[in-house]
């Protein structure tokens, strides 16, 4: 049997070796670039931990998302007009005129939040699992690297559109720079090009959402699978599949064949190649995946407010503001932490420190054990009260400013950094559960 | 690991189907993708049948009008010209309209629904440039001729039926559109109706 | 000055959102965007009591007769009552300098108004005119206080007057109104004009989003051939994953 699986994994070597005119191409092509070795190091010999679970299904889907947003982001700007005056009309004439302008358009909108739906799910797995602490942390800081920069490249995409949520909601956050002392004035109107929000905001915002942002995120990927594939993947019971050369027994390696890159330096248990077995189950989370999306796309493209808002509808009006003015729900728990802080400078600081002390995970973690399953209880407490923190601040930045929900906003603020302070404390003498030698099922 | 032995057919099929099924499935995706190239409601609300009043066109005159972004020539033909298209169909390259080029209407020697009243596309089958009309001095291009169509491009000819002469670049006969005499002082260039 | 606006802005903005909502509950429109006859009749509303003053100028005449089965022909000599081609936008001719003279505001275009607002609010905004002898064309609305437009249906439906009720608020009484009453000078019945408001809201959430039965019937497709795609990828990755388990 074993014979027969190493038969697949390796098809490409012998499809290589055995003549034909498929064989001589692939040749002809490996003599001139790596391709087989490219794909034999970092897909078909790849060494994957057997005991990936659900959530390690939204790498993947992050880059089939990013592929949706290049895709018909490059669709769109065929016929979306960068200019204060055509822009909004140029959208309704995509919705109407254009032959399935309204379904590229939705892909788009709703392919935004999906993408955050996704990397928030993708960082919440390496938050439990631990994938962030060493030897991960610059795989960790790419991660966070990729997550500002899509930040960016929602924000900048929302301005395209040019209707009233457009308009002041770019106003608002562009304002926050303005709380940097000394430079802050200066600095809005720079960013602006202009007294207000205008066309020269919206043609400068539309150049960096259309080719710098998708270019540096595009780069940014590539360095984030280039660190994961150089320190191999974590898994959710966090120890290494990787061992020291000569210390696994011959019958406890597994009966796959990876690639001689891993296996000279290291000996590695527990694992099986990502291709084909991480490949069709790739294949069934985007299937599940799809079911899901295209039915926002197709029958709730709003998302009842949350993924396209009503006051978008209406062109922006400098001189009216919409009577509640919030982000899309994938920024409003970082708007919360603003909102909940009565100092304009304080508010922008304690928002930017919110990001910021996520990509310090790695050093504020200073436990030796990375999974949730063998940490203590108090681990485990600390991350539930984050995940309600989390979900809590998302719905008062969405909500009208009221008593109730300031207070809300302002314990959850502490509660939030809370969680970095109180890891930072325990996780130096934590008592954890004894580690398995080997991955469990 | 379990040693139930590979079922390899079903693996093959398995593979096969999903395979299959995800093709059809990205093909279906492109759909859209491809069908927003097509001219839009937009394009189609531009390009959409325009009526020319012809009341004031004098014998031996050219109107342009605007149709679907391209020129579109209307001319009123003397008899003259009408007499000198028939004396060099031997020069041309497809006197009969073989080709093409118009609807069965303005299939016959005038290339035209009417004889006087000439309407065609005025764009060079060559490359597209528009070729000039040279009324009276035609005869410089074509000897025996004074009326015809000059393409300053690359110097086709064409006669008053939008024939093009032989030893040019050009291969075909210049393009009839669609045409409908709503009365006889309208004329409605982008569509060939039925008139009651 | 950049510092008073942005300072300006900020302050606003509590005050603003909690302002969010109407205080008035809506009534259910309950529409159906299949029934053609419905959005015929409101498109013929809208064409002769609406367009004077709003426009749609998203929107195109032929693909609004193609999309709620009116024949291109019939369209032309029924709905368009200027010289506008079949395939324009639906446009008034009324400039918006003239427009904010004469209404204090630019009548707002109502391509996207079901969208921005929504149908139930629509239809209980058509359903608000009330008589009130203060304002500039002697009618308010319940749902939309100190609206700055006539009630252009009220040949239809009349001219409605208001119901109030005594309520206690922060511990004072206060009469608020929280309904009309037909006073029976329109030309249709209660359920009629009712009808009428609905037909009305039918076309016009139908034109806020005009792709949205094609978008609806495709969506069915797509999910029935990913759930055949889930099935066989579910049975290849279990196959696959017999070598593993």
């Amino acid at each position: 049997m074993a014979d027969k699986i190493e038969e697949q994994t390796v098809a490409v070597d012998t499809a290589a070796k055995s003549g034909g005119i498929v064989s001589s191409v692939v040749n002809w092509i490996d003599d001139r670039i790596p391709m087989t070795r490219v794909w034999n190091m970092h897909i078909a010999q790849y060494p994957a931990p057997k005991n990936f679970n659900f959530w390690y299904l939204f790498g993947s889907l992050a880059i089939l998302v990013l592929v949706n947003q290049i895709v018909t982001g490059i669709w769109l700007t065929m016929n979306f007009v960068p200019s204060a005056e055509g822009a909004f009309a140029s959208v309704e004439y995509i919705m109407r005129d254009v032959e399935y302008g309204w379904l590229l358009r939705y892909l788009h909108s709703t392919g935004a939040s999906a993408f955050f739906v996704v990397v928030y799910l993708h960082m919440f797995r390496g938050m439990i699992y631990g994938s962030y602490q060493k030897p991960r942390e610059l795989l960790w800081l790419f991660g966070m690297l990729i997550f500002l920069a899509l930040m960016a490249e929602a924000f900048m995409g929302y301005l395209l559109p040019w209707g009233q949520m457009s308009f002041w909601g770019a106003q608002v956050i562009i304002s926050l720079f303005g709380a940097i002392p000394v430079i802050g004035e200066d600095l809005t109107l720079w960013i602006r090009g202009d007294y207000v929000i205008s066309g020269a905001t919206l043609n400068r915002f539309f150049a960096l959402h259309v080719i710098a942002l998708p270019l540096v995120l595009v780069i940014l990927v590539f360095l984030h699978i280039v660190a994961l594939h150089e320190v191999g993947s974590n898994n959710p019971d966090g120890i290494e599949i990787k061992r020291k050369k000569g210390s696994v027994a011959e019958e406890d390696k597994p009966k796959f064949k990876f690639h001689e890159y891993y296996t000279n330096k290291k000996d590695v248990v527990d694992a099986i190649p990502f291709h084909p077995y991480y490949t069709v189950k790739d294949i069934l989370g985007v299937a599940g995946f799809l079911i899901l999306f295209c039915w926002v796309v197709f029958f709730m493209p709003e998302m009842n407010g949350f993924f396209l808002e009503a006051p978008n509808f209406e062109a922006a009006n400098p001189l009216k503001t919409p009577e509640h003015i919030f982000p899309v729900w994938y920024f409003t728990p970082f708007y919360a932490i603003l909102r909940a802080i009565p100092d304009k400078l304080a508010g922008v600081v304690a928002m930017g420190a919110s990001i910021v002390v996520l990509a310090l995970l790695p050093w504020l973690d200073r436990g030796k054990v990375r999974s949730i399953r063998y940490r203590s209880i108090w681990h485990k407490l600390n991350i539930a009260q984050f995940v309600v923190t989390f979900l809590i601040l998302g719905w008062a930045g969405a909500t009208p400013q009221t008593v109730f929900s300031t207070i809300l906003s302002q314990i959850c603020t502490v509660t939030y950094f809370m969680f970095f302070v109180l890891l930072y404390v325990y996780s130096k003498n934590e008592v954890t559960k004894p580690l398995p030698t080997r991955l469990t099922k | 690991m379990s040693n139930a032995p590979v079922d390899n057919s079903r693996r093959r099929f398995l593979t096969i189907a999903t395979s299959v099924v995800g093709g059809v499935g990205a093909a279906g995706a492109a759909v859209p993708f491809i069908a927003s190239w097509n001219p839009s409601e937009r394009a189609k609300s531009a390009g959409a049948p325009v009526e020319v009043d012809i009341s004031k066109l004098e014998p031996g005159q050219l109107i342009r009008v605007e149709w679907r972004g391209k020129p579109v020539w209307v001319i009123y033909r003397t008899p003259k010209m009408l007499e000198q298209m028939k004396q060099h169909e031997g020069q041309l390259r497809d006197p009969n309209s073989d080709e093409a080029q118009q609807l069965d209407s303005a299939k016959n020697s005038y290339r035209s629904q009417r004889e006087e009243i000439f309407v065609a596309v005025g764009i060079c089958t060559h490359l597209g440039c528009s070729p000039t009309f040279m009324n009276g001095g035609f005869g410089e291009k074509v000897e025996g001729t004074t009326d015809g169509f000059f393409c300053p491009c690359h110097g086709s000819k064409f006669d008053m039926a939008g024939r093009v002469f032989q030893n040019v670049p050009a291969p075909l006969n210049l393009e009839i559109p669609p045409y409908t005499f709503l009365d006889d002082t309208t004329i409605l260039v982008g569509e060939e109706e039925e008139v009651a | 000055m950049m510092k008073k606006l942005l300072i300006g802005l900020f302050a606003l903005l509590p005050t603003l959102t909690m302002a969010a909502g109407p205080t008035v509950p809506l009534m259910d429109a309950n529409i159906d965007l299949r029934d053609n006859a419905s959005l015929q009749r409101g498109a013929k509303l809208f064409m002769n009591y609406c367009l004077g003053c709003h426009q749609m100028q998203y929107q195109r005449y032929e693909r609004t007769f193609r999309d709620i089965g009116i024949p291109v022909e019939i369209g032309k000599e029924t709905l368009i009552f200027d010289d506008s081609k079949v395939g324009s936008h639906i446009l008034n001719a009324m400039s918006e300098e003239d427009a904010a003279k004469w209404f204090g505001a630019a009548p707002p275009d109502l391509t996207l108004i079901s969208r921005v607002k929504s149908p139930d609010y629509i239809y209980t905004y058509l359903k608000s005119f009330y008589k009130d002898e203060s304002r500039p064309f002697g009618v308010n609305n319940v749902v939309f206080p100190l609206v700055g437009m006539p009630h252009v249906l009220q040949e239809l439906q009349g001219l409605p007057t208001p119901i109030t009720e005594e309520v206690v608020e922060n511990g004072e009484t206060v009469t608020k109104i929280v309904g009309v009453e037909t006073d029976g000078s329109g030309e249709m019945s209660d359920d009629e004009y009712d009808q009428a408001a609905r037909d009305l809201t039918n076309f016009l959430a139908y034109v806020g989003e005009p792709s949205r039965l094609e978008s609806e019937a495709i969506g069915i497709k797509v999910l029935g051939f990913l759930v055949i795609f889930f099935i066989l990828a579910f049975l290849l990755k279990k196959e696959y994953w017999r070598d593993v388990h």
